[in-house]
């Protein structure tokens, strides 16, 4: 087994982990953590087939790291904007749970 | 034995007493009942520990430079991790206006939430 | 960087899809927070096995660092009863079979297609590689990121202009009852400050032919504002320089490849003999405003005499 083989599965189970709970999830705050979860599945996934060039080219692929490394950047701007937008319903409604969540 | 293997021996077994104060450092934070009990744990243990690991690192450093950067990253964990804990002690303390934290499995509010 | 795997990455693999999970299933949402700042750190070290130190230096200050501080900030303002969830927030209902199905469908397709690919493949390493003569640096991640794919980072910058804007559109929030000055807190930002700038600039500097880079320097920034505003809250949006800096390095990038499409070869094709300088120019301007991006997103829009 290589070691892109192996955090690529383990990224793959991320990925899962993630989604499930991005979708599955009632508080706001639990979906986003789903969705960075997700999102570093990914980032796990790109990264570990990145290194399969190892061996042909002597380093691993440095295209995937730089896309990585924008994604990282902007997956914490993202999370911040949505943050801000669960505080202010939250300000509003006093619930943080999506509408179509809230207990009637 | 070569003035080399003195040096990687005497490196190791300082890594090794490292590696045994942080699982000291650990489990106190698993099993000691209470917040300050944890806290002087982790800290003490800690701090000792990486003190170790990085001085056997040193050994093994290429240069100047990298010890230089070594006894840096030493320095600057002790400085924080002692005002991280100040700042966790302090906030548990002066949380509900009692003096004496009760964070732990005795006070089911603050611990064991998860139901596991 | 050895290629074969160690038993620590079996252990690594194991932590990280245990602390992944407990980040997303633990009952209690604070402590979800602490097992995803975990989770982040570990992933750090999973980049730097994977022979990525540029991501592993930029994950463990923004994915696990000031991530962390923003959904901590977040729960802190939701209160007691905001921040409660479900005693089993992702328990297998009727309701959940579904999308627990659809993610297992997912892994299969997703394994299938791993599974598919070749274990050793050439990649884009050598064609990057080659260029690097031409790309005004020698490390090829910074050749990636400013020179072969200038537009991406161009457009993230732009992203993120976008994020710190919405943010500051939405109505202001009252500042959290603020804790008396704490003088432990001012004596670390006091020593912490300045070595976190002088670690930006090099990393910045060093960027060009080692990892780091903008974005390693801005994270480290970042996080130095991050502790500026817990120690003595600041209030970012109102004053004109930081709406400058948060428009700088955009304008800079930007402005650059205007003056390129104009002058020279193309949008944001750099002349290789002042390519270096180019970068550098970019990155500096780069990093400043990400750093305040970053910050502002973290400060959010006090309320200001408008409430």
């Amino acid at each position: 087994m290589s070691l892109g083989l192996l955090y690529g599965l383990a990224g793959i189970a991320l990925v899962a982990m993630g989604l499930y709970a991005a979708l599955a999830a009632r508080h706001v705050l639990r979906r986003l953590l789903g969705l960075n979860v997700l999102g570093s599945g990914v980032f796990m996934m790109l990264v570990a087939l990145a290194s399969r060039t190892t061996e042909i080219a002597g380093r691993p692929d440095p295209v995937p790291h730089a896309m990585v490394l924008t994604g990282i950047v902007v997956a914490v701007s993202a999370t911040a904007l949505a943050l801000a937008l669960l505080r202010r319903m939250h300000r509003h409604d006093d619930s943080a749970r999506l509408p179509e969540d809230r207990l009637p | 034995m070569t003035g080399e293997d003195v040096r990687s021996a005497l490196s190791l077994t300082l890594i090794g007493a490292g590696i045994a104060f942080f699982l000291a450092g650990s489990i106190g934070v698993l099993r000691l009942p209470d917040l300050l009990s944890r806290l002087h744990a982790l800290t003490k243990a800690d701090n000792l520990g990486l003190g170790l690991v990085v001085l056997g690192l040193t050994l093994q450093a290429d240069d100047a430079f990298q010890v230089v950067r070594l006894l840096l990253v030493w320095l600057l964990v002790l400085f924080a991790s002692s005002v991280a804990c100040y700042l966790v002690a302090h906030s548990a303390t002066h949380a509900n206006g009692e003096p004496t934290p009760t964070v732990g499995p005795d006070n089911p509010s603050m611990d064991k939430r998860d139901g596991r | 960087m050895a290629a074969e795997v160690h038993a620590l990455d079996f252990v690594l693999v194991v932590l990280l899809l245990w602390l992944g999970w407990r980040a997303l299933a633990s009952a209690d949402l604070f402590k979800a927070v602490v097992q995803f700042i975990v989770f982040g750190l570990l992933v750090s070290l999973a980049w730097v096995r994977l022979g990525a130190p540029d991501v592993a230096l930029a994950e463990a200050a923004i994915g696990a660092g000031l991530a962390g501080a923003l959904l901590l900030d977040t729960l802190a303002r939701l209160g007691r009863k905001g921040a409660t969830d479900e005693v089993r927030p992702l328990g297998l209902t009727p309701a959940r079979a579904g999308i627990a199905l659809a993610s297992l469908g997912l892994v299969i397709l997703l394994v299938a297609s791993v599974l598919a690919l070749p274990e050793s493949w050439p990649g884009l390493t050598a064609p990057a590689l080659q260029q690097l003569g031409a790309s005004g640096v020698t490390n090829p991640v910074t050749a990636t990121l400013l020179n072969y794919r200038g537009y991406d980072t161009l457009l993230e910058i732009g992203v993120l202009l976008l994020a710190v804007l919405g943010v500051w559109i939405l109505d202001a929030e009252a500042a959290l009852p603020a804790a008396p000055a704490d003088p432990m807190l001012s004596l670390l930002l006091r020593v912490l400050l300045p070595l976190t700038v002088a670690a930006a600039g090099y990393l910045l500097w060093v960027g060009a032919h080692a990892p780091g880079g903008a974005f390693q320097g801005a994270a480290l920034l970042a996080a130095g504002g991050v502790l500026w505003h817990l120690a003595r809250p600041l209030s970012l949006p109102a004053s004109r320089p930081v709406r400058a800096a948060v428009v700088l390095g955009f304008a800079v990038f930007l402005g650059v490849g205007v003056a390129t499409a104009v002058f020279g070869g193309g949008f944001l094709t750099f002349p290789p003999a002042y390519a270096g300088a180019v970068i550098l120019l970019i990155e500096a301007a780069a990093m400043v405003s990400i750093a305040v991006i970053m910050v502002a997103l973290f400060v959010g829009r006090p309320a200001q005499g408008t409430k």
